[in-house]
């Protein structure tokens, strides 16, 4: 077996995988290392009880790329997006909101609890298009450099500043405001209920370590929104078979183009030398040798675990130190025996096929908030659970159900201290005893359970404090400020390394952008053709 | 039957089951019966076959039964494929022309029996038949009415029908005919569709219809059965490749103008021609083209970006060579996929051409010249399609 390659690419997540496969594609031969003995990273489906398939840490599907969906043939090679409507927040009440994916549906429903929201509600819906039509022509091009002179990043600042012109003088403002406010202040200005401002809040706050109020969370709402299945922007669907799918697809793609996948291969350090990338060392003493190396880990882990601070400029390991990446959230994956019902809604409702959460209004989850800053899991939490079993016959038998809860928040250490068992059992009952608020027979209902605290997902998925988005998603992190300004080209400090995490532009949630983007970076360096398909245009 | 009476618009036997599904009441004329384009939501409905289980009542399709000594060989008379090889209870997709060799139509004709089958239409030619008949010992009766039909198509079809108690319907091959009991009468299933997905159609007398739709949906119920209507139903055969008649090409006896018919290789459907028939509706005329050439190929698109090209032209260099007939962003394959008729030397596969596509967004109109390859086919064509046994899902 061969040691030497033209490009090793370390984590086999969605991105690393985009990221090889682009490589390959342009003729290289490309090594993607995976330390777990499976591929997928953060898009993953693994049996942990017999016949289920959990979807462990991503679950939901929109940002994904469809140019790079369509350019590498994934659904070809398996992966098949079936969206979902519908969603549910109860109330404490007894009520609920129900988030109709039909639109006049939906207005007379947000009628029920204010007919002036009915009304705002298409304000509200144009103004955040405008928002995602600002953004999504940018998910697929390189961040330009704004102290840069060169050609390129000049004319890339030219198309920025165009997109931004063209939102006129107003419109320019609402998007700085936009970009910087809070998601409550944000819904304060079209909404008076309760229910709906918290049932549109939690697009602002997931995966994220703010609250509701806190400034930057408007973007993070905006950032759930600006993905679309088949055109419908802000849709989002299951991928058949559980997020794992994903993975497997894009592996076949990289794997058709000749590219090789080695799982069960940790890897412990780039090596540098000359200041130049030369290959890296595994953490079972074997050396592997490439003159490219990318990393797909998130900006923490590359500069500060696999990297030495004697081969880096000292102000990237600060900035890496300085990197905000919280642990915020946290999952519960369930294995259900039957579906379970929820008080007030028909088994058969529509509105059962999308997200649930069981908070209904900004006061209640700015409290789940405090608890977090204070060192512990949210007593009263936000959860976004969904049953993907009810359109996807894949991940249980016929009649049983797979539950997938994404809890918000749970702090990456509990007071100060590593998660005990005590405290991992105590966040999955508070967790479980708010949905059976809502569902009585829930709890009868329970198989199996999988509980993960931030703790757990970093330690087996590699994701820092198990931050989602590897990485915050605040303006301060984003575009070319993503990892760090001087670094949102996708190319390290060292020559020949790159970096093609969710760390960088445009972050995180299964989109492999990043992956493409640092290809076609790379590509460009090598003097190669580019392989990279460019983004659609919406307009 | 045909009833005598004012009423406007039919009602399939499946009506009332049809009705209560029917949520949004959209509804269209299907050959003078009351359709559902859609029952929820298009999308939804969609992928329910790409997913679970979707049905489609296809009762109005019209249907055509032929019997007596001469049967066989007037059918392989009548069409262009040759029927002699289809063997009983198996199902053959086909065309039959006119005398020009111009497409009439395209169905399918089931084999039920010795000098026995059902041809199914999407136009009506009873008279066509009659005309061809003569000279032979046919009966040919028009029994649209007589049966009900539905189809039942998506990953877990399979699942559903064994859980109805259909035993072996896994075994069953793609183009086969099983029959099971069904409440003392008879169900025919047919692993036949429109959807290029796993999936059947059901054959069965209209007095059982709403008994067998409420088995079906009562067994389906764990397998995320969904009515879908002609809309959903549309997005899936453009995905896979299945022409329209109508919309893709014009009946011949319906056409007008001189010249606005096709042959079958000018529809890509060659293949069904068997010359190897001595005698065939058609046969001189096709035979004259075989050697002379086409004057227009028809070609799957890929089409570059994201806007469907709906009614686009199709450019070679700036030469305008043909027209779009069938446009759809495929959910899917995650495509843009377009049919279209241009003129024969540029249907080769791999041909590079411009689809001028026009569309709106707030009362602008944009006008885009969108890259486009002639590929070899449908864009989704999934194993579970061909799969014998069947998968669960």
């Amino acid at each position: 077996m061969t040691n030497k390659y033209d490009a090793i690419i370390i984590g086999a997540g969605h991105n690393g995988l985009t990221n090889g496969a682009y490589l390959a594609k342009a003729g290289l031969n490309v090594l993607v290392l995976e330390k777990n003995s499976y591929i997928g990273g953060a898009t993953v489906s693994r049996e942990l009880y017999t016949d289920w398939k959990y979807s462990n840490c991503s679950y939901v599907c929109s940002l994904l790329r469809p140019e790079i969906i369509r350019d590498l043939e994934l659904p070809r090679h398996g992966l098949q997006v079936v969206p979902y409507g519908g969603g549910v927040t109860f109330k404490e009440n007894g009520d609920y909101f129900g988030n109709h994916a039909d639109h006049e549906r939906l207005l007379r429903e947000v009628a029920r609890h204010s007919k002036r929201d009915a009304s705002a509600y298409e304000r509200y819906e144009a103004d955040v298009m405008k928002q995602t039509r600002l953004i999504r022509p940018f998910l697929m091009r390189t961040p330009p450099d704004p102290t840069s002179l060169k050609p390129r990043d000049l004319k890339e600042l030219a198309v920025l500043a165009k997109s931004f012109g063209s939102m006129g003088e107003e419109g320019l403002a609402d998007t700085i405001r936009f970009w910087t406010m809070s998601i409550g202040d944000f819904l304060d200005e079209y909404f008076e209920s309760d229910v709906i401002k918290s049932h549109l809040a939690g697009s602002g706050i997931i995966g994220t370590a703010l609250g509701v109020y806190s400034p930057g969370t408007a973007y993070v709402l905006l950032h759930h929104y600006m993905g679309d299945v088949d055109g419908s922007v802000g849709a989002w669907g299951f991928a058949r078979g559980g997020m794992g799918s994903v993975a497997a697809a894009l592996s076949a793609s990289f794997q058709s183009f000749g590219g090789t996948i080695q799982c069960d291969a940790e890897v412990d350090q780039i090596i540098i030398k000359n200041g130049k990338a030369k290959g890296v060392a595994l953490a079972n003493g074997n050396e592997l040798y490439a003159d490219i190396v990318v990393s797909n880990l998130d900006p923490k882990r590359t500069f500060l675990k696999i990297m030495d601070e004697g081969d880096l400029p000292s102000d990237v390991v600060t900035k890496a130190k300085n990197f905000k990446i919280r642990g915020s959230s946290g999952k519960l994956n369930i294995a259900l025996d039957g579906l379970p019902t929820f008080t007030g809604l028909p088994k058969d409702s529509p509105l059962c096929l999308g997200e649930k959460h069981f908070i209904d209004s900004l006061p209640r989850m700015e409290r789940a908030y405090d608890d977090w800053k204070a060192g512990t899991w949210s007593k009263d939490p936000y959860v976004d659970m969904l049953i993907p079993t009810q359109i996807d016959p894949t991940m249980a038998p016929p009649g049983k159900h797979m539950m997938s809860v994404f809890v918000q928040y749970a702090p990456p250490k509990v007071n100060g201290e590593d998660w005990t068992a005590e405290d991992k059992a105590g966040f999955e009952k508070t967790v479980i005893d708010q949905i059976s608020n809502y569902s009585p027979d829930f709890k009868d209902l329970i198989l199996h359970c999988e509980t993960r605290t931030p703790k757990d997902i970093e330690d087996e998925v590699g994701l820092t404090e198990g931050n989602i988005f590897m990485g915050e998603l605040t303006f301060d992190q984003l575009l070319f400020n993503r990892p760090f300004p001087g670094y949102a080209q996708y190319r390290g400090p060292v020559k020949g390394m790159y970096m093609c995490s969710s760390g960088s532009h445009p972050g995180g949630g299964v989109m492999a952008a990043p992956g493409a983007n640092a290809a076609r970076e790379i590509l460009m360096d090598l003097k190669l053709n580019n392989t990279v398909p460019g983004g659609y245009d919406d307009d | 039957m045909i009833p005598h009476d004012e009423t406007m618009i039919l009602e399939t036997p499946f009506y009332s089951r049809c009705l209560a599904a029917c949520e949004i009441n959209l509804w269209e004329d299907w050959k003078g019966y009351r359709s559902a384009a859609a029952y929820t939501s298009v999308e939804q409905e969609y992928f329910a076959v790409r997913s679970n289980t979707g049905v489609f009542d296809i009762s109005p399709m019209i249907k055509y039964r032929f019997t007596g000594p001469d049967a066989e060989a007037y059918l392989n008379r009548l069409v262009t494929r040759d029927i002699s090889k289809l063997g009983i209870d198996r199902v053959a997709y086909t065309v039959w022309c006119d005398d020009n060799g111009q497409v009439m139509d395209d169905g399918t004709i089931f084999h039920l029996g010795e000098n026995d089958y059902r041809l199914c239409a999407y136009a009506r030619c009873l008279d066509w038949l009659m005309w061809s008949a003569e000279g032979f010992d046919v009966t040919i009766v028009d029994e649209t009415a007589e049966i009900a039909a539905l189809a039942v198509q998506g990953p877990t079809s399979c699942s559903v029908f064994k859980n109805m108690g259909f035993t072996g319907i896994e075994n069953l091959k793609p183009f086969g005919i099983n029959r099971y009991p069904f409440e003392g009468s008879e169900v025919m299933i047919s692993r036949t569709g429109f959807t290029g997905d796993l999936g059947y159609e059901i054959w069965v007398d209209p007095a059982l219809a709403e008994t067998f739709w409420d088995r079906l949906f009562e067994a389906g119920k764990l397998w995320g059965i969904r009515a879908i209507g002609s809309a959903a139903l549309d997005m899936l055969r453009t995905e896979t490749g299945f022409l329209q008649a109508g919309v893709d090409f014009i009946p011949a006896e319906e056409a007008i103008r001189t010249g606005r018919s096709r042959s079958p290789f000018e529809l890509g459907l060659g293949w069904l021609v068997s010359f190897d028939k001595p005698v065939f509706n058609g046969r001189k005329a096709l035979l004259k083209e075989k050697k002379e050439g086409s004057r227009y190929a028809f070609v799957y698109l890929d089409v570059e970006g994201n806007k469907p090209a709906e009614h686009a032209f199709i450019y070679a260099g700036s030469k305008e060579v043909g027209t779009v007939t069938t446009a759809a962003w495929c959910p899917t394959a995650k495509t843009n996929v377009a049919f279209a008729q241009v003129d024969a030397q540029y249907g080769k596969v791999g041909q590079e051409l411009v689809a001028e596509i026009y569309y709106e967004r707030e009362l602008k109109w944009t006008r885009v010249m969108a890259k486009c390859t002639v590929i070899e086919g449908a864009v989704f064509n999934p194993p579970r399609k061909r799969q014998t046994p069947a998968p669960d899902f």
